[in-house]
């Protein structure tokens, strides 16, 4: 592919992906983020350091993760082949470890001596706490209270990993009050801290770094298929919050135009209620929040709101700039999906297949159980199953009626 | 052509007493309230009136200023409001400098040429943008200064003397020096290290400097003031609105409170090079 006409060249220096991204951060984090990107470049490079992150996830990680072929559910949806990346089956149980390890080693070589993150549904949280415990450095992590509450189980493996949970009472108390509190937290610690951002957000060269660290998802994805299938997959779909599992999963396609990519967005109680979702792309428009620019969910005067969706990994206003990029170029199809149609699929998922999704990937599993019937049996369509639904049992059990 | 900035740090210099920037949160803990506190603080011993543009979500502000901040938002105001509050204190003080200062995303929503149109008329002299350093000029510094608004700098401990010619560069008005790695409201660590910092930056520009984040009491006022051509005081004063509440309203102590304590602090000012 002639590079010059590629949709994966960004970012570019400016840390820009067409109008989106940029370096919106407060002078006091400026010569920070502009030491990591140079560290980034470097390390990028290294051979030793190359070697390390691909050591960690065949050893630690337990990388490759399958590609499961859904025989069941692809029956059952009459259309064409449903396939799962197992991303699930990852060490701490999600997609976010891929990116932990790859800052971990980072942060260890720019001498810092404190980690914190913010985490939703507590997956990046976990993973953060995880290699934290692995290398041996203390760790804060910023969680909204409301998500502190209906994610229990990620909030006890936290502690029990050696991580300090704080959680945060401002707005609604979900993932946006957690960042904000952990930007806080950053700009008064900055000479000692690193913060191990989770999503394919914030200043540059954060979405670019997570985009990388996530690549491998597609990248195997892409290798799996074709040595199964002998071709490229028809369609490949993720839910998308901040978006580090989608843009990882669809980085490795967006220069083929014969596979189709959809990204799966939170519509909550529906998009036509107001502050009722949180799709930001479908129902929002660009704006500057948390160091870059990007479709976000706002008031006629430009503050943020809350939005909101039953999933806490995906409750979040914004998105990583590069798919507001991919969202303008329509490369990429991004479609709300309710609550409800969540729910849905997290059930018909675990009793057909016997896997418990995250609710963040029954988003995911949502659209492909509209998309799948739509295409002939001689079709496929790849999900990144990007986590796992241990930490949802209970709040799923509540909605249904399973718990008094 | 000279300013109203200019002009006010002028006479500072000739009277040989550093200048005090009052910020407030425009229309806390009300509009109406909110119109009162800003009309009342020239007499009481601001020069400078930094007038916040609240946002919900205030990345680089501690608890004080957040909730100062979401008082105005749940009073209605928005940027427009602000704007309005400036015109209006316009219509009785032709000299007080009005500095904006706030986060990017509300003025990129309305429109950076609206804004600057609207700002300008207003009688607005500066712009000080917690997120746009000076990687993002073209956003909204370099047409602010086209449009003949001063774009005032945030400049913090590690801002390096590598990197302080290319944070100055577009800055003009004054140098704002943030005195900590921090938010708004935590407490100042070596006041010392500040007056240092003061000449480190004064060797790379002729712009006055003025220091802020961490100056609560008069004696820091007196103390800081020694070493700066002036201070900013923001998180006391909000919170000193948000104490003089009852159920969330305003009462008859909230305009005096923020009156009397800006009072206290230009008389500290004064005794700092007595």
């Amino acid at each position: 592919m002639d590079g010059t006409n590629s949709l994966r060249n960004g970012p570019d220096e400016h840390g820009r992906f067409g109008l989106y991204g940029g370096r919106f951060v407060a002078e006091t984090l400026m010569p920070l983020i502009l030491d990591l990107e140079k560290e980034y470049r470097a390390a990028k490079v290294d051979p030793a350091y190359q070697a390390e992150i691909k050591d960690l996830a065949t050893h630690y990680t337990g990388r490759p993760s399958p590609l499961y072929y859904a025989e069941r559910l692809s029956k059952h949806l009459g259309g064409a082949k449903v396939w799962f990346k197992r991303e699930e089956l990852n060490h701490t149980g999600s997609h976010k470890i891929n990116n932990c390890l790859g800052q971990i080693l980072l942060a260890k070589r720019m001498g810092k001596t404190r980690i914190i993150a913010e985490t939703g549904a507590g997956q990046h949280g976990v993973a953060t706490a995880t290699v934290c415990a692995k290398f041996d450095l203390p760790c804060t992590i910023f969680m909204g209270a409301t998500d502190v509450e209906r994610q229990m189980p990620n909030v006890l493996r936290m502690k029990m990993l050696g991580a300090e949970v704080r959680p945060v009472t401002a707005g609604a108390g979900t993932l946006k009050d957690a960042m904000n509190e952990a930007l806080r937290d950053w700009v008064t610690n900055v000479e000692n801290t690193y913060y191990l951002i989770g999503t394919a957000a914030g200043p540059h060269p954060y979405p670019e770094m997570v985009r990388d660290f996530q690549s491998v998802i597609g990248t195997e994805l892409k290798e799996q298929f074709r040595e199964l299938e002998g071709k490229l997959p028809d369609a490949v779909v993720a839910c998308v919050g901040g978006g580090s599992n989608a843009i990882g999963t669809f980085h490795a396609f967006l220069d083929d135009p014969e596979v189709a990519i959809y990204g799966a967005e939170a519509g909550g109680h529906g998009i036509e209620v107001e502050n009722g979702h949180a799709a930001s792309m479908t129902g929002g428009r660009p704006g500057v929040l948390h160091g870059n620019r990007t479709y976000l969910l706002q008031d006629k005067d430009g503050q943020i709101l809350e939005g909101h969706s039953i999933s806490a990994g995906l409750d979040y206003p914004g998105v990583g700039p590069e798919h507001s990029y991919l969202h303008d170029s329509k490369r990429v199809t991004y479609v709300p999906i309710t609550d409800n149609e969540a729910l849905e699929a997290f059930q018909l998922c675990t009793r057909m297949e016997g896997i418990i999704p995250a609710l963040e990937s029954a988003h995911g599993l949502a659209q492909v159980i509209k998309l799948a019937p739509t295409l002939g049996p001689d079709k496929s369509v790849v999900l990144c199953l990007s986590g796992r639904g241990d930490k949802d049992v209970e709040s799923v059990g509540k909605y249904l009626g399973l718990l008094k | 052509m000279t300013t109203r900035i200019d002009r006010t740090f002028a006479a500072a210099k000739a009277a040989n007493r550093p200048l005090l920037a009052a910020y407030v949160m425009g229309g806390d803990p009300d509009l109406a309230t909110g119109q009162a506190i800003m009309n009342a603080l020239p007499q009481a011993g601001a020069d400078i009136i930094e007038l916040g543009l609240p946002f919900s979500d205030p990345m680089a502000d501690g608890v004080a200023i957040q909730m100062g901040g979401q008082r105005a938002l749940k009073a209605g105001q928005t940027l427009r409001g602000v704007l309005g509050m400036v015109e209006e204190f316009r219509r009785k003080d032709e000299t007080t400098p009005v500095v904006l200062m706030g986060y990017y995303n509300p003025i990129y929503s309305l429109g950076v040429d609206k804004f600057l149109t609207l700002a300008k008329e207003a009688g607005v002299d500066g712009l000080i943008i917690v997120d746009l350093p000076a990687e993002e000029d073209n956003e909204l510094c370099i047409p602010a200064l086209k449009a003949g608004l001063n774009f005032i700098r945030l400049t913090t401990p590690t801002t390096d003397d590598v990197r302080l010619p290319t944070v100055l560069e577009n800055t003009s008005g004054f140098v704002y020096y943030v005195s900590m790695n921090g938010v708004t409201g935590a407490a100042i660590k070596s006041r010392g290290a500040v007056g240092e910092a003061v000449q480190r930056i004064k060797a790379h520009t002729d712009l006055p400097v003025i220091v802020g984040f961490g100056i609560k009491t008069a004696d820091d006022a007196a103390e800081i003031g020694r070493h700066a051509d002036g201070i900013a005081v923001g998180t006391v004063l909000v919170d000193a609105v948000g104490k003089s509440l009852v159920d969330g309203k305003a009462t008859d102590k909230t305009v005096a409170a923020v009156r009397d304590l800006v009072a206290d602090l230009a008389g500290g000012l004064k005794r700092s090079r007595a």
